[in-house]
């Protein structure tokens, strides 16, 4: 195995990590119907149970992303979690709260009432997906920062990575690119929440307004996603030169793309799988298999987002204040040994999708009732 | 106070806050798992409606705890951002391993164990139960794998052209999975958790006893908690003679600043309380020999010759060296890229000090010695209270084992009182283990000063605030909903 190999590999792995994760936010998605005004107490509960039942798969899944990008490309970690730090703190706080609130939300003696915490859920729902999505729509629009190698041996100033906005990170607020994925992937959310909520709830009415659901927010995520899309393909990229450098390129991501048929594939077929989930989920009566395609679909189209950052000569993370500190897979990865360490535990994850997928088939046979909700003691 | 400080502040208190909640997690993990078998095994519905109970209690304390740990993983990155690159190629591995191997199996059995029970069969469950369990200590011995190595940074090797540690070899890895430190603290720790798990329930089921309720559940279930917490109580004694032993060798000042002994030698005393002393005792606890040298903080400082004959620098000297080094490592990477030969003279210069670089960073030689005060007497309540927790688990487990329980009001209370005890039993190992390193976060190579992110001091000390609010929140709510579902009871009948 060569270094440039696993580089390339753990970059692979990320982009899977990254890919279920954003998928796995179907439980953020799931949370916002928690404030829809349509919906009764009891739809709530059956809410709150459904996504319940998942969400530790969700967050799992973000801090094994985190822990993957942290292993296998440290720079990156340092310098965009030290950097942008009121983004990641912000984040923190809503997965703080989504944690606690599934426990707290109907005991008795929850000091806030079971309201607040729903509400604390459902913003989670909103800004965990907005705030990922702006996140890694800075792959494309830069970042200020600036890296510097040489300062650890400077006992005066011994940081290698300093952020240059003050805004440490909600700058990325004012990038409208970047803020179009971030709204792209809370209405895709939530509609993966509410195909979720179609198979999770066997409740006739209930699905019936979790179509509508869908119905309303699908012409948003494509008008979003694709504007989104059209931008990335015309704007200019971050090309890395043989020698390592990085320049500006113009239309540098359409190129990625039509140089890269593993991308094409994974986008034309994420984006069919994911068109066919919203069929069944807005325009069938019955069908429940909606949700499934469209979580393939998801995971699809982000590998290949993350595939059209990073591949094909791209700097994956790239720095408006100093072109030349901007991250790519090559710069910013841990060693040869540590990459090929993790490449041998990483062929242990088949076997931990396969348990995953087991015990869920096991749980979900049966959709949750509101009978179900009334007589167990074993819920939220 | 300034920026390395507020954000110092803001990690211990994350990590005692969760470490709040990992140590009942994993003993009630055993305790539940315990109960479930025995209702497997005898078919008897009382043990499912039992281990129903103590799992109920386990959810609550279980939610906190995931909430804390993830502030952790990314306040590695948020507030040590140099500490992130110069060893993320060693740090970050046990991390991804320990979410691959140990979270997703966390995070799926307990879905299972808390909502299955109607959903899948008995031995489902119960394997899911365990496995629960199982997970959250696999998780602990990765995260100790990781903490292990920062107390004794093995198989790594200072790369000059990434500025940063590196793994030496493949095989180098294992050096760091079955690092001694790291598996004396996974014993450790894990056997504390089954001690604080023990207390717990056996406190609970004396407080059921003390208002007359739940008797038979009380009685069984103190049986069953105080027989875990007993074997959690030896094990952790026995871990903690190993700990003792590795900080000898491999973080003398902090075991020096423990014992609060400033000149060592052989037959070093052990200070029970100051001015109370067991003469010899030290080399025996530290080295396994009565003749054994154990440096105090002045031999550290000035230097000594350690029970392997190898002459150790005085920190001044260490200092100079990691300056030098330094130097060296500046004018090499100044040089590489136009003059190479020139680069390569002060290269292997800096081969010659690189393993005193983390000292060059260091200001003056007592800016290694830790908080001594606070870190002795954190060592003396942490012994201290463990024995009496000690003790109180062996009664508990006398008068269950036979029968002896009724009107030992008395004990009921003693019990009660131990469940704060115990807490802050952990709390001061915690800070025996943390403080005591003091001031590096990687021992000998990176001290904390030089670890952090550029951040601004007011950004740090704000987000420490907020986090503190949220914490303190939490653990209100958290100690309310716990006591509410204590009150309640496992409600079983008791014809």
């Amino acid at each position: 195995m060569t270094y440039t190999f696993l580089q390339n590999y753990w970059w692979v792995l990320v982009s899977l990590l990254g890919g279920l994760l954003v998928a796995l936010m179907f439980v953020q998605g799931a949370n916002v119907q928690l404030i829809n005004p349509r919906l009764d107490q009891m739809r709530k509960r059956m809410v709150l149970n459904a996504s319940g039942r998942k969400w530790e798969l969700t967050f799992t899944t973000l801090v094994t992303f985190g822990g993957a990008f942290f292993a296998s490309f440290p720079l990156f970690y340092s310098t965009s979690f030290g950097g942008a730090y009121w983004v990641w703190v912000l984040l923190l706080i809503t997965f703080v709260f989504q944690a606690v609130s599934y426990e707290f939300a109907y005991k008795k003696k929850n000091l806030l009432g079971s309201k607040f915490f729903r509400l604390a859920l459902a913003a989670n729902g909103v800004l965990a997906p907005f705030l990922v999505g702006t996140a890694v729509g800075t792959f494309f629009t830069g970042s200020d920062f600036y890296v510097n190698k040489d300062a650890i041996a400077d006992a005066s100033s011994p940081v290698i990575s300093t952020w240059g906005s003050g805004w440490h990170g909600l700058e990325a607020l004012g990038q409208g690119h970047a803020v179009l994925l971030g709204l792209t992937l809370v209405t895709l959310t939530t509609i993966l929440g509410a195909l979720y909520l179609i198979k999770a709830v066997d409740d006739h009415s209930f699905r019936k307004k979790m179509r509508k659901v869908v119905r309303i927010v699908a012409i948003p995520f494509l008008v979003l996603f694709l504007t989104w899309f059209a931008i990335l393909l015309f704007k200019n990229g971050y090309a890395v030169e043989a020698d390592g450098s990085v320049s500006i390129e113009r239309s540098k991501y359409l190129q990625n793309f039509l140089q890269t048929p593993a991308v094409m594939f994974l986008v034309m077929a994420g984006v069919t799988l994911l068109v066919t989930g919203l069929h069944f989920g807005a325009l069938t009566k019955s069908h429940r298999k909606g949700f499934w395609c469209a979580f393939a679909g998801t995971v699809l189209v982000v590998i290949a987002v993350f595939f059209l950052a990073g591949f094909n000569g791209t700097a994956y993370y790239p720095s408006n204040t100093h072109l030349q500190s901007s991250l790519t897979i090559r710069n910013s990865s841990s060693s040869y040994f540590t990459l090929k360490v993790m490449f041998w535990v990483s062929l242990i994850i088949p076997f931990v999708v396969a348990y995953i997928a087991y015990a869920w088939y096991k749980m979900d046979r049966h959709g949750i009732t509101d009978r179900e909700i009334e007589k167990t003691t074993h819920k939220y | 106070m300034d920026l390395v400080t507020w954000s110092r502040l803001q990690f211990a208190m994350t990590a005692a806050y969760h470490w709040l909640f990992v140590p009942l997690t994993l003993g009630l993990a055993l305790i539940m798992a315990i109960m479930e078998t025995l209702y497997v095994v005898k078919k008897d519905d009382f043990w499912r409606k039992a281990a129903q109970f103590w799992i109920k209690v386990f959810a609550i304390n279980f939610a906190v705890g995931i909430a804390t740990g993830i502030i952790l993983e990314f306040e590695f990155g948020t507030n040590w951002s140099n500490y992130s690159w110069f060893v993320g190629d060693m740090f970050g591995a046990p991390l991804a391993i320990e979410g691959i191997l140990a979270f997703f199996m966390e995070a799926t059995f307990f879905a299972v164990m808390f909502f299955g029970w109607n959903k899948v069969s008995k031995r489902f469950h119960l394997a899911s139960t365990w496995l629960t369990g199982i997970g959250a200590t696999i998780s602990a011995y990765w995260i100790l794998v990781a903490n292990g190595w920062m107390q004794n940074p093995v198989g790594t090797t200072f790369n000059p052209d990434t500025v940063r540690s590196e793994m030496a070899s493949a095989q180098a890895f294992w050096e760091v999975v079955t690092n001694p430190v790291a598996v004396s603290k996974f014993f450790h720790s894990v056997t504390s958790g089954w001690m604080t798990g023990g207390v717990f329930v056996v406190a609970v089921s004396g407080w059921y006893l003390l208002k007359g309720r739940e008797k038979v559940f009380a009685k069984k279930s103190m049986l069953i908690g105080a027989l875990v917490g007993l074997a959690g109580s030896a094990l952790v004694m026995l871990s903690g003679d190993s700990s003792g032993v590795h900080a000898t060798e491999f973080q003398p000042m902090k075991l020096a600043a423990a014992e609060g002994l400033e000149d060592g030698g052989r037959r070093a005393p052990f200070s029970l309380v100051p001015g109370v002393e067991i003469p010899g005792m030290l080399s025996i606890l530290a080295t396994h020999d009565l003749d054994g040298y154990v440096p105090g903080i002045n031999d550290i400082l000035n230097g000594y010759t350690d029970n392997d004959g190898n002459v150790i620098p005085s920190v001044a000297e260490k200092m100079a060296r990691g300056r030098k080094a330094l130097d060296d490592l500046a004018a090499y990477r100044d040089l590489r890229e136009e003059f190479p030969d020139s680069a390569a003279v002060f290269r292997a210069a800096l081969e010659e000090n690189v393993q005193y670089m983390g000292y060059g960073h260091l200001e003056k030689p007592e800016d290694v010695v830790p908080p001594v005060g606070m870190v002795y007497w954190a060592f003396r309540f942490m012994v201290g209270l463990g024995m009496l927790l000690a003790l109180m688990l062996l009664l508990a487990t006398l008068f269950a084992w036979k029968d002896k329980l009724e009107g030992k009001k008395w004990f009921f209370i003693f019990a009660l009182i131990c469940i704060p005890l115990v807490y802050i039993c952990g709390q001061c190992g915690w800070i025996v283990a943390e403080v005591g390193r003091q001031p590096w976060t990687i021992q000998g190579l990176l001290p904390v000063n030089v670890a952090i992110s550029s951040l601004s001091a007011g950004a740090v000390k704000t987000t420490f605030f907020l986090f503190l609010a949220i914490f303190a929140l939490f653990l209100v709510i958290e100690i309310r909903i716990m006591l509410g579902a204590i009150k309640k009871g496992p409600q079983i009948s008791e014809e």
